[in-house]
């Protein structure tokens, strides 16, 4: 099933708010061996949120995309503030383009994360490959 | 190191980190991330696809670059901007010693918005992410 042509544009709803813990971030922190002091979470951590509204895209069944035919290309972060422990974050996908190349459809997504007052901590930009099935 | 003490300048050839990469950080990594793709610890599924065995995350690559990035700043929190392209699979074998990523990196400008690095990932001495940078708020 080929990926949904008007799915550009398209912006999907807010992820349920993720309380970020100094557990959590402890535990993301020791799998990198990254430094955790208690303060700014690893650079890499706001993927998490990102990830959920990624699969929530991924699993929605008019996009047509098939979660086993996804490989992550490419992958950007731009920073308002660091993410410490107390946040609750919220994520919004949008799909920025989509182009097909050599067989594969090329989503770009862009995923907005906000605090719990709503003020923009970290944008995630992911490419998505996505081939179809046989 | 105390932040303030850290001074980046355009040229700055950064120390390369070493970091060893085994299956028990990987399935240390899928809990924490929530990122439980197969891909990342059974190699029966890995090899389904053609691969040669479980391969790690691209964003546990991406952690480790950032892990160097709070290393040559001096402290965590000071990543402004980071981006790759996941271009080659690390292979993480079944076994004590796993493998070994290396990052290093070069400061290419020192900016407004601040110092921007080009970082250079590799393992088993070949690239694993594609142009990975990032733009760090220090000095």
């Amino acid at each position: 099933m080929p990926v949904d042509s008007s799915l550009t544009g398209r912006s999907f709803p807010p992820t349920e708010a993720y309380l970020v813990t100094e557990e959590r971030v402890r535990e993301f922190a020791a799998a990198t061996g990254s430094a955790y002091d208690g303060t700014a979470a690893p650079a890499t951590f706001p993927i998490v949120v990102a990830f959920a509204a990624m699969n929530a895209l991924m699993a929605d069944p008019s996009v047509g995309i098939e979660l086993h035919h996804v490989v992550h290309g490419e992958q950007r972060f731009s920073y308002t503030r660091p993410v410490h422990a107390g946040d609750s974050l919220r994520a919004t996908l949008t799909v920025d383009s989509l182009r097909s190349m050599g067989g594969a459809d090329i989503i770009g997504t862009r995923t907005e994360i906000v605090d719990g007052d709503d003020a923009p901590v970290c944008t995630a930009y992911a490419t998505l490959v996505h081939r179809e099935g046989e | 190191m105390n932040p303030d003490d850290t001074v980046l300048a355009s040229g700055d050839v950064l120390p390369e980190q070493t970091y060893r990469v085994t299956r028990a950080d990987l399935v240390r990594y899928a809990g924490a991330s929530g990122d439980r793709n197969p891909l990342h610890w059974s190699d029966r599924v890995a090899r389904s696809v053609g691969l040669p065995g479980v391969i790690a995350h691209g964003m546990y690559t991406m952690a480790l670059a950032a892990r160097a990035l709070d290393t040559w700043a001096g402290a965590t929190g000071r990543v402004r901007e980071l981006a790759c392209k996941f271009i080659k699979p690390v292979v993480v074998p079944d076994d004590d010693e796993g493998v070994q990523v290396q990052v290093a990196g070069t400061v290419t400008g020192v900016e407004q918005d601040g110092v921007h690095v080009a970082l250079t990932v590799t393992c088993g001495g070949e690239k694993v992410l594609g142009r990975p940078q990032a733009v760090l708020a220090v000095g």
